[in-house]
Formats: C-alpha cells, sequence, structure tokens
C-alpha cells in the first residue's frame, strides 16, 4: 500500500458539474478497487503555461491516495480512455513527500527557504 | 623593518566572495514540491532553463531534485519548456 499523488488537467470545456462529475468518478476508481484517498485539491481553472491540445486554460485536480502498486496500471488506461482528461500524472511519494503533504494540508505554515544568497561582496577595511 | 608599511590613500578593499552554501540543507528541507512553479522559478533561468550547480548553489543530491521537480512541473504545464519571461 504506498501513496501516490495523481495530478490531472482536465479540458477548460467542461462545465462544473462535468468537472466535479470526473473528479468523482476518479476517486470512485480508487476507492473500488481497495485504495484509500488520503486527501485532494482542486485548483480548477488555471492558464497553463503552454497551449496542450490547442487549449491555453485547463482546470486542475490534484489528490493524494494509498493503493496497490497494480492499481496504478488499470487507472492510467482508464484515465487515457477518458477524453475529458488532457494530461495526468502519477508520482510514487516517498515519506518526506507524504510529510510535506500532511503538513500542508494541516495548514501548517511552511518556511520557504532562505532567498537565494546574492554575491555579496562585504569591503573589508584592510589594515595598511 | 622587514615589511615597509605601504600607505594607500583609499582603504584597499578585499572583495571577500560569500560561500555558497545548499539552502535545502541549510534549511533543512527534504521534500522539493512540483506543484509550487513560483519556489522553482528560483532554478530556471530566463528562458526557462536550469541553472547549474556553480550558481544556485545547490548540493549534488538537491540539484538532482530540483531538476527532476522543475521536468515534472514542465510536464505538467505550470512551468514552461522555453520562453522568454522576464522573471
Amino acid at each position: 500500500m504506498s501513496s501516490y499523488e495523481l495530478m490531472v488537467i482536465f479540458t477548460p470545456v467542461l462545465s462544473n458539474e462535468e468537472f466535479s462529475a470526473g473528479t468523482k468518478n476518479l476517486k470512485k476508481f480508487i476507492t473500488d478497487n481497495a485504495g484509500e484517498i488520503v486527501g485532494e485539491d482542486t485548483w480548477g481553472l488555471k492558464s497553463l503555461a503552454y497551449p496542450i491540445a490547442k487549449k491555453t486554460t485547463g482546470l486542475y485536480y490534484v489528490m493524494e491516495y494509498q493503493a496497490e502498486t497494480s492499481l496504478n496500471a488499470k487507472f492510467t488506461i482508464q484515465m487515457n480512455r477518458d477524453e475529458s482528461i488532457m494530461r495526468f500524472m502519477i508520482t510514487v511519494l516517498d515519506k518526506h513527500a507524504i510529510a510535506y503533504n500532511d503538513r500542508k494540508r494541516r495548514g501548517i505554515k511552511i518556511e520557504k527557504p532562505v532567498p537565494a544568497q546574492k554575491e555579496s561582496n562585504q569591503l573589508t577595511e584592510k589594515e595598511a | 623593518m622587514a615589511k615597509t608599511d605601504i600607505k594607500y590613500l583609499t582603504t584597499q578593499r578585499v572583495e571577500v566572495r560569500q560561500k555558497k552554501y545548499c539552502r535545502f540543507k541549510k534549511m533543512g528541507i527534504k521534500y522539493i514540491d512540483y506543484k509550487d512553479g513560483e519556489f522553482l522559478k528560483k532554478f530556471i533561468n530566463d528562458q526557462g532553463k536550469l541553472l547549474p550547480r556553480r550558481l544556485t548553489g545547490n548540493s549534488l543530491k538537491f540539484q538532482r531534485k530540483v531538476a527532476t521537480a522543475v521536468k515534472k512541473c514542465r510536464q505538467m504545464a505550470i512551468l514552461p519548456y522555453v520562453t522568454d519571461l522576464l522573471k
């Protein structure tokens, strides 16, 4: 039961119900095949960095789930068949990633790393 | 006196280059999220290309993690493959 993270881009032409219906049957697929959903996050309509399938915007949906490793093969086949999905990506989560997602879900402020250190050349007085 | 004292009009400026450090090790960050486009923009240049280690100062382990995260980000159209974005 390793944990995975799915990210899906739906075509923007979907209406809200179709979009929620699409996400619902993704979840149904997992719960049917003895997987369980840890968390989900809908970003909604976002502009893409480059056009995909002639469209410049997409409906983003992110989901974290735990399932058997064999489920992903069936899952990708099912998602390839679905026309409303433009692109999807399943990533394996290691323990740091799971901890990160938990912290993010619980809303604990994640301190960003210190800003990039600039080439600050301090001037040092060189005693003559 | 062995060393003659040379007096300069202005003090001699010695440029001390700040020692580069790996921000992930220093901040104790273990996971680089590929969904966070804004943060990953620090590691790509204006054309969207990945910056080398000597500029980002990352350690090898985290530079690879950043590289895979940026590639996943590009795949999911959060970051562009090539652009002339004025970052």
